[in-house]
C-alpha cells in the first residue's frame, strides 16, 4: 500500500499507455477480420485455407512474434508500432473464424427475402448481413479484447511501457505490491473494455430487446 | 530481410551448436519443460474435467474458472510467483501449470458433456458399470475435444516457456533475453524463429492427432468434418 500511495500517478500513466496500445490493435483486428471472415464464408474453398492459416498465425508465441515483426515490417523493435502490429496479427487471426461463423449465423431466408425485395449486394452487406452478424461478432470481439489487453503486458520485456512495466520493474526491485497492482489493473482494464463491447453490442442490436420484450 | 539473413548466419554458426547453453541444449530444455508442465497439468485437469462432465457437478465453477484464468496476464503471474519462490525453475513451472490447467479442464469437461445422453443411457441399459461407461464410451467419444484442449494447452505452454527464461536459466527464451540485453538482434531473432518453428510443428502434429481421434470417434459411414471447424459454413445458398 505504501508503494501504491506514491506511485498511483505512474500507474495511471501506464494504464493510459496500455489503453493506447490495446485500442488500435483491437480496432485493426476487427477491420481485418470482418472482411476476411466474410470472404471465408462466401468462398468455403478459400475459407478453409484462410482459417488454417489464421490458426497457424495464432500459434506463433507472443514474445518471439514481437521480435520477428521488426524484421518483417521494418519498424524499430522498441516502438508501439511493433506491439500494435503483433497484436493485430493475433487479434485478426483469432477473430477470422468467429467472423466467418457470424456471417453463417445469419438466417439464409432473411438474406433471400432481402434480395427478393431488391437489395443490391452492397446494401445487402451493410443493411442485412452485417447488422445480423453483430451478436456473434461481438462475442468474438470480447475474446479478442480480453486477450489483447493481457498480451500488451509482454511489450514491457522489449521496453515498451504499459501496465506490464509494473511486472518487470516490480520483479527487478522485488516489490510484490507493484506486480500485484499491475495484475489487478490489467484484469480490471480487460473487464472494463469487455463490458464496453457488451454494451456496444446491445446498442447495435436494438431489435433483439424488442423481440425479447414481445416474447416475454 | 537483411536481419533474417543475420539470424540465419547466427543459426549456421557451428559455435552455437555445442556446449552448455547451445541451441540443442536449449531446445531440449524447452521441450522438457513443456512435457513436464503439460503432463503435470493433465494429471490434475483431465480426470477432474471428465468427472465434472460425467456427473455434471461443479460445472458452473469450471466455466467461471476457465473464463477468469484467460484474463490473467501470463507475465504478471510469472513475476509474482517469481518474487515468492525466487529465481529458478520453480516459479515458471508452477505458473505454466496454472496456465495449462484451464484449457485442459475445459476440453475434458466439454468433451464428456457433449457425448449424446442416449448413448450413455444405452450403455447403462446393456449393463455397463459407471467406470465402463466413462472409459469405454465417454472417453473415446470425447477424445477429439479432449485432444483439442491438449493442443491449446501445449501451444500455450511452448509460448509461455519462452517467458520463463526471464526468471530461470532455461529454454529457448534465453536467446531472446540474452540478445535483448546485449542488443544482439541476430541472436534474438534466431531464438524467436526456433520457438516459432517448434510451436508450428506441434500445432500441425496435434491438429493431425485431433483429426485422427475424430475419425475414430465417428460411427462408420458418417461423413467426415474437420474437428477444428465443426460449424464451418457451407456458403450462401
Amino acid at each position: 500500500m505504501t508503494w501504491f500511495s506514491h506511485a498511483w500517478g505512474w500507474v495511471l500513466e501506464l494504464t493510459w499507455a496500455h489503453l493506447w496500445l490495446s485500442l488500435p490493435a483491437i480496432l485493426l483486428s476487427v477491420a481485418i477480420a470482418v472482411p476476411v471472415g466474410r470472404l471465408a464464408f462466401r468462398r468455403p474453398g478459400l475459407g478453409g485455407a484462410l482459417l488454417s492459416g489464421s490458426s497457424l498465425l495464432y500459434s506463433i508465441p507472443a514474445l518471439p512474434l514481437l521480435i520477428i515483426v521488426p524484421a518483417v515490417f521494418g519498424v524499430p523493435l522498441r516502438s508501439s508500432a511493433t506491439i500494435i502490429i503483433a497484436l493485430t496479427v493475433y487479434g485478426a487471426a483469432l477473430m477470422v473464424r468467429t467472423a466467418a461463423d457470424a456471417f453463417a449465423s445469419v438466417d439464409s431466408h432473411v438474406r433471400e427475402a432481402a434480395i427478393a425485395v431488391g437489395h443490391a449486394p452492397r446494401e445487402l452487406f451493410w443493411k442485412v448481413d452485417l447488422p445480423l452478424a453483430v451478436p456473434v461478432l461481438v462475442a468474438g470481439l470480447r475474446v479478442v479484447t480480453v486477450s489483447t489487453v493481457g498480451l500488451v503486458t509482454i511489450g514491457a520485456l522489449i521496453g515498451v511501457p504499459s501496465l506490464g512495466t509494473l511486472f518487470t520493474d516490480g520483479f527487478q526491485r522485488g516489490i510484490v505490491a507493484e506486480v500485484a497492482t499491475g495484475l489487478i489493473a490489467t484484469v480490471v482494464l480487460a473487464l472494463a473494455l469487455d463490458g464496453l463491447c457488451l454494451l456496444a453490442g446491445r446498442a447495435l442490436t436494438p431489435w433483439r430487446r424488442a423481440v425479447e420484450g414481445a416474447g416475454a | 530481410m537483411n536481419l533474417l539473413l543475420e539470424a540465419a548466419a547466427w543459426l549456421a554458426d557451428a559455435a552455437h551448436w555445442t556446449g552448455p547453453g547451445s541451441v540443442p541444449v536449449r531446445v531440449l530444455e524447452h521441450l522438457w519443460v513443456t512435457a513436464l508442465v503439460v503432463g503435470a497439468a493433465a494429471v490434475v485437469a483431465i480426470p477432474t474435467g471428465v468427472w465434472v462432465g460425467h456427473t455434471g457437478r461443479g460445472r458452473t465453477a469450471v466455466i467461471a474458472f476457465a473464463g477468469a484464468a484467460r484474463a490473467v496476464p501470463t507475465l504478471g503471474l510469472l513475476t509474482l510467483l517469481g518474487l515468492w519462490l525466487g529465481i529458478g525453475l520453480g516459479a515458471p513451472l508452477l505458473a505454466l501449470v496454472v496456465l495449462a490447467v484451464p484449457s485442459l479442464l475445459a476440453g475434458a469437461y466439454s468433451g464428456v458433456e457433449s457425448v449424446d445422453g442416449t448413448t450413455t443411457s444405452a450403455a447403462r441399459a446393456i449393463g455397463m458399470s459407471e467406470w465402463q461407461i466413462v472409459t469405454r464410451v465417454e472417453l473415446p467419444l470425447a477424445a477429439p475435444v479432449i485432444l483439442g484442449g491438449v493442443r491449446a494447452a501445449t501451444l500455450q505452454v511452448i509460448a509461455t516457456a519462452t517467458l520463463a527464461a526471464y526468471i530461470a536459466d532455461a529454454g529457448l527464451g534465453r536467446f531472446l533475453f540474452n540478445g535483448l540485453k546485449s542488443r544482439d538482434y541476430a541472436q534474438m531473432l534466431a531464438g524467436a524463429l526456433l520457438v516459432t518453428l517448434i510451436a508450428l510443428l506441434f500445432e500441425v502434429l496435434l491438429a493431425a492427432a485431433q483429426r485422427r481421434a475424430a475419425r475414430a470417434a465417428r460411427p462408420a459411414g458418417q461423413k467426415s468434418t474437420s474437428p477444428s471447424n465443426p460449424v464451418f459454413p457451407k456458403g450462401p445458398s
